[in-house]
């Protein structure tokens, strides 16, 4: 198991007379055959549910490898996508915003921030998308005017709050409430002692956060960040709460409702899922790698 | 009036400080003339550091005046009453001072070569080029000539604070503020960072230097300072107070160190 090289380093260091003649130690690697066992075990079960479910008829596998790559699941993936990144960028950029008033010195700002967060994060999800999808009955007009004032412009609310809006808005807002307090925990934890060496140097206040700040707390806050986005993706099969109709999971019910078969479109529905969070862990991989400079620099440290 | 005080770099009137309850510091008066190394010594909990830190606004003070070249800091005064400075208005008074910090405080995802073009390029808005070369020239005066390209989390504890001391020196403050430089430090290296010191004192900038070495404030300093329960209970120069403290506080405490 252990090299050479980590054996010297780990204190074994045999006694050696002159520099160049040190007598490694010789290091006959343990043996695992509990990994062999193990491997034995697993690759048997395998077999054997790879087999009850592929020759098993009621997968109806060519339901499945037909609807796979159809025109109304691949635009379903497309919304998906789309509602997963638009969402979850509103609430990005809301939470940054939140996370900044939290801090704040205006007592009016850190207020509107603690009550967002705790609106947001008190209220089932559900229940928020159905109301944006009823803000147009509540709300049938939405007009800018001066308060009990004249009206200067109105318009109909129906046309501003699409279903794909209030979708979009509905995820956003909700989401930004769960990732201010996954930003607040990232700022938390730096030293107090990073803030004060960029005053010291006279950097204002933004400049602080943006250049000093921000890119230390990246590092803790990606993780969780990189979870909430994939909880989006999956969260985005509510929208038809609002209702919103063309996402993923709407599709493939649609489909399987059809065909009175919905196990294999259960199945096309995962496959997808499965694949869209694979290519964001591959996403995240590299954000972890690029805000990780000057921590994850050490080499003894594995990549 | 301001002929008068511009004699004094720094000049802080009776300050007190407040914790809640407590009474850091109790009406402390000091005047730091340009080009003369001040060194304040004295028990920990004294009120040193805090009264360094007020100096830059890193704490704001209960009551006094801190003027640096006879400006108000923080504040401006009018009809007798205090009116605070807006932040950005405190960042710009801050670029008089430069301050090193007992624990480097270097902004680990940054080189070191990045941490000292910080203050260049992202405070003055100098070109990243001009930055550049400022930051070469203060990483070999420090002694860091080709670390430049190294996290801080590749440097040892010495050289990290090598660095801060050239990120310091990239704003060319008015005075220089060292905060414990070398209290953790391990004690082989402490004499490195010393040197830098005390090669920056004999340059004839400014300095405040809060330390437990006596043998540094003996050597380099020209004002001694001694706190104790946040008053300075004896100042004079380093040489004659060192060798025949007045008063017996300063004594007892000299006589524990020494």
């Amino acid at each position: 198991m252990a090299s050479d090289v980590e054996n010297i380093a780990t204190g074994f260091k045999p006694v050696a007379v002159e520099k160049p003649a040190i007598t490694r130690n010789i290091v006959v690697p343990r043996r695992h055959p509990g990994r062999w066992l193990a491997v034995a075990v697993f690759a048997i079960l395998a077999l054997q549910i790879g087999q009850a479910v592929s020759v098993n008829p009621n997968f109806h596998w060519d339901v499945y490898l037909t609807y796979l790559f159809s025109p109304q699941v691949i635009r379903g993936v497309g919304w998906t996508l789309l509602l997963t990144v638009v969402a979850m960028t509103v609430a990005i950029v809301v939470a940054g915003l939140l996370v900044v008033m939290r801090d704040s010195d205006n007592p009016v700002l850190r207020g509107i921030a603690y009550g967002w967060v705790w609106f947001f994060r008190g209220t089932p999800i559900y229940t928020q998308l159905l109301f944006w999808g009823l803000f147009a009955v509540l709300f049938p007009n939405l007009s800018l005017a001066i308060p009990f004032g004249p009206e200067i412009v109105s318009v109909e609310t129906k046309y501003i709050l699409t279903p794909a809006m209030a979708a979009i808005l509905g995820l956003g807002f909700n989401e930004s409430a769960y990732l201010t307090e996954i930003f607040r925990a990232g700022f938390n934890s730096l030293d107090r002692g990073q803030a004060e060496a960029a005053q010291a140097l006279g950097m204002k206040p933004g400049k602080i956060w943006m250049r000093i700040l921000m890119p230390q707390a990246m590092r803790v806050i990606i993780p969780p960040t990189g979870n909430e986005t994939i909880g989006m993706l999956k969260m985005t099969s509510l929208v038809l709460a609002v209702p919103f109709t063309l996402d993923l999971t709407f599709a493939t019910n649609a489909i399987s409702n059809r065909l009175y078969l919905p196990i294999p479109l259960l199945l096309v529905a995962g496959t997808w899922y499965l694949a869209i969070t694979s290519l964001l862990m591959v996403g995240q991989h590299f954000l972890e790698r690029h805000f990780g400079k000057g921590v994850s620099v050490h080499p003894t440290r594995a990549e | 009036m301001n002929a008068n005080i511009s004699e004094f770099c720094v000049e802080m009137q009776n300050i007190h400080k407040f914790y809640g309850p407590v009474h850091a510091l109790k009406g402390v008066d000091l005047r730091v003339r340009r080009g003369e190394v001040c060194v304040a010594i004295g028990p920990s909990g004294s009120g040193k550091s805090t009264l360094l830190r007020c100096i830059n606004q890193l704490e704001s003070i209960s009551a006094g005046r801190v003027l640096l070249k006879g400006e108000l800091q923080g504040y401006v005064e009018r009809d007798g009453r205090f009116h605070p400075l807006s932040s950005g208005q405190i960042a710009a008074q801050r670029r008089m001072t430069g301050m090193v910090f007992q624990r480097f405080h270097l902004f680990p995802h940054m080189t070191a070569l990045e941490n000292v073009m910080e203050g260049p390029a992202h405070v003055k808005g100098w070109p990243k080029e001009q930055a550049r070369k400022k930051a070469n020239e203060l990483l070999d005066r420090v002694g860091l000539d080709g670390f430049g390209g190294r996290y801080p989390g590749q440097l040892s504890g010495g050289q990290q604070q090598r660095v801060a001391i050239a990120r310091a020196l990239a704003m060319e403050p008015e005075v220089m503020l060292f905060d414990e430089p070398t209290s953790a430090l391990d004690p082989e290296l402490v004499g490195e960072v010393l040197d830098v010191i005390k090669d920056l004192a004999m340059s004839g900038i400014t300095m405040v230097v809060v330390t437990h070495e006596i043998g540094f404030a003996r050597e380099v300093g020209n004002h001694l300072v001694f706190m104790d329960q946040g008053q300075v209970v004896e100042e004079g120069h380093p040489r004659t107070m060192l060798a025949s403290p007045q008063n017996p506080r300063t004594a007892a405490f000299l006589s524990k160190v020494l």
